[in-house]
C-alpha cells in the first residue's frame, strides 16, 4: 500500500493533455475524482476508471483527484496520473 | 536490405498532441526526445508519456527515443520507465567512449531478458556532439552489435570548436567528413545534424544535398515540412534506377551464366556499381517510385 504525502500536479492545459491534482485523503475513504472534462457525457466514466485502474495499481487506496481534462488519450491519462501519484509519495518537495 | 533513415523527426516528449500525431508525417524514424526538448522539473513527466505512447500508440515508422546521458541524474531512470514499453531504437546523445555504448547495451539486454523481447531487437545509436566524440566515434559505432548509426548534433560540437554556425557549414566539413569514415568503416550508417530554421528552406535543400554528396544516410529532422524536401533529394533520378535495374540484371545473368566478369554497354561492371545499385533501387522504392 502506498500512501500520498503532499500534494502532486502533474500535465498541462494544452489540448489532447490533461492536468492531474493528487491530494492526501483519509485512510479508508478511498479514491475521489473531481473531472471536468469537455467530453464528460461521453468518456467522464472512461476518464475515471482509467485515473482509478491508474491508482489502485500503484497500490494508492485513498487519494483525492482533481482531473481537468482537454481531450487527452488514456495513455496519456495513465502517464499524468502515474506522475502525480509519484510526486505526491514524495516525502519533501523537489 | 538495411532499415532506410533518411529523416529521422525529433518529436518533444512531454507533448501528448504531437507524441500522438507523430506517426503520420511519413518520416522513416519519430525520436521521441526527452533530454534536451524537456525541462529538468519535467523529466518524469515525459519519460511516462513516451513510454505510455509507445506501449499504446501503433506507429507505421521505427520509433526511437533520445534518452539523457547516463552521466546525468536522469539517464538510467529514462531506461527504466521506457526500455518495458520496447521503443525500436534508443538513442545516447553526446557520446563520448565506447564504455558509454556497452553500459547502456548491457542494460538494454537485461531489460530484454526481463520483459521476455527478443534478445537484440532494441537497437542503439549515438550522437557525437563533442570532438573527443568524434576522435573515438568509430570504436562508438562499434561498441555494440545493437549499433546502427552514428549522427552528428552540430549545435554542442560547434560551441566546443570554438566557432559558430554557417550558412555553408565550412566549420563542420571536418567532423562531417570524419563521421561518415568512422561510420563507414564500423558499418553503421551515419545521420546529419538538424538545421534549425524551419523558414530558410533554401538554405535547407543545400545543405541536405551537401550532406548527401558527403555520404550521409539521411537527416535529423526537426518539423513535418522538412521531410519531404529530404526525401525528394534523397530520391535517385529516373536515369539512376533505369541504369541500376539494368546493372543488376547484367549481375543477375553473369551469376547465371557463371561468369566473373559482367560487362553493360561495353563497360565493366564491378561490385561496387552493383552495390550502389542496389543501394539507388533501395531509396527509390523507400519513395515508392520502384
Amino acid at each position: 500500500m502506498n500512501v500520498l504525502n503532499r500534494p502532486g500536479q502533474c500535465g498541462t492545459m494544452e489540448s489532447n493533455d490533461l492536468m492531474v491534482q493528487v491530494a492526501p485523503a483519509e485512510q479508508g475513504s478511498g479514491i475521489a475524482i473531481t473531472l471536468v472534462s469537455p467530453m464528460i457525457k461521453q468518456y467522464g466514466k472512461q476518464i475515471e476508471a482509467v485515473v482509478k485502474a491508474t491508482l489502485q495499481e500503484m497500490g494508492v487506496a485513498d487519494a483525492l483527484v482533481q482531473v481537468t481534462d482537454k481531450g487527452a488519450l488514456d495513455c496519456t491519462i495513465r502517464a499524468r496520473v502515474r506522475v502525480a501519484a509519484e510526486r505526491a509519495m514524495q516525502k519533501e518537495a523537489n | 536490405m538495411e532499415k532506410m533513415r533518411r529523416t529521422m523527426m525529433f518529436v518533444p516528449g512531454n507533448n501528448p498532441g504531437m507524441l500522438q500525431n507523430a506517426g503520420i508525417y511519413g518520416a522513416d524514424t519519430i525520436i521521441f526526445d526527452v533530454e534536451d526538448a524537456v525541462s529538468i522539473g519535467e523529466k518524469d513527466s515525459a519519460r511516462h508519456l513516451v513510454a505510455e505512447a509507445i506501449r499504446t500508440i501503433n506507429y507505421p515508422c521505427e520509433v526511437a527515443v533520445r534518452i539523457n546521458h547516463i552521466s546525468t541524474p536522469y539517464g538510467y531512470k529514462d531506461l527504466e520507465v521506457i526500455l518495458p514499453s520496447h521503443p525500436d531504437l534508443i538513442r545516447l546523445p553526446m557520446a563520448q567512449s565506447a564504455d558509454e555504448i556497452k553500459e547502456i547495451d548491457g542494460i538494454i539486454t537485461a531489460a530484454e531478458e526481463k520483459y521476455g523481447f527478443e534478445p537484440g531487437s532494441i537497437k542503439m545509436m549515438a550522437a557525437i556532439e563533442t570532438p573527443k566524440g568524434l576522435f573515438n566515434a568509430q570504436a562508438i559505432a562499434e561498441a555494440s552489435p545493437r549499433m546502427v548509426a552514428i549522427a552528428i548534433g552540430a549545435e554542442d560540437f560547434i560551441a566546443n570548436l570554438k566557432t559558430t554556425r554557417s550558412k555553408d557549414g565550412s566549420e563542420l566539413v571536418v567532423a562531417r567528413g570524419h563521421l561518415v569514415l568512422a561510420a563507414r568503416a564500423a558499418g553503421v550508417q551515419v545521420i546529419d545534424t538538424v538545421f534549425s530554421d524551419v523558414n530558410d528552406e533554401e538554405g535547407f535543400i543545400a545543405e541536405v544535398k551537401r550532406i548527401k554528396q558527403l555520404g550521409f544516410d539521411g537527416k535529423s529532422v526537426i518539423n513535418p515540412r522538412q521531410i519531404g524536401i529530404v526525401h525528394d533529394i534523397f530520391m535517385p533520378t529516373e536515369k539512376e534506377i533505369e541504369f541500376s535495374k539494368r546493372v543488376l540484371a547484367a549481375f543477375k545473368e553473369a551469376l547465371a551464366k557463371n561468369s566473373g566478369v559482367i560487362s553493360l554497354d561495353g563497360k565493366m561492371i564491378d561490385k561496387p556499381i552493383v552495390d550502389r545499385a542496389e543501394r539507388v533501387l533501395a531509396y527509390a522504392e523507400a519513395a515508392g517510385a520502384r
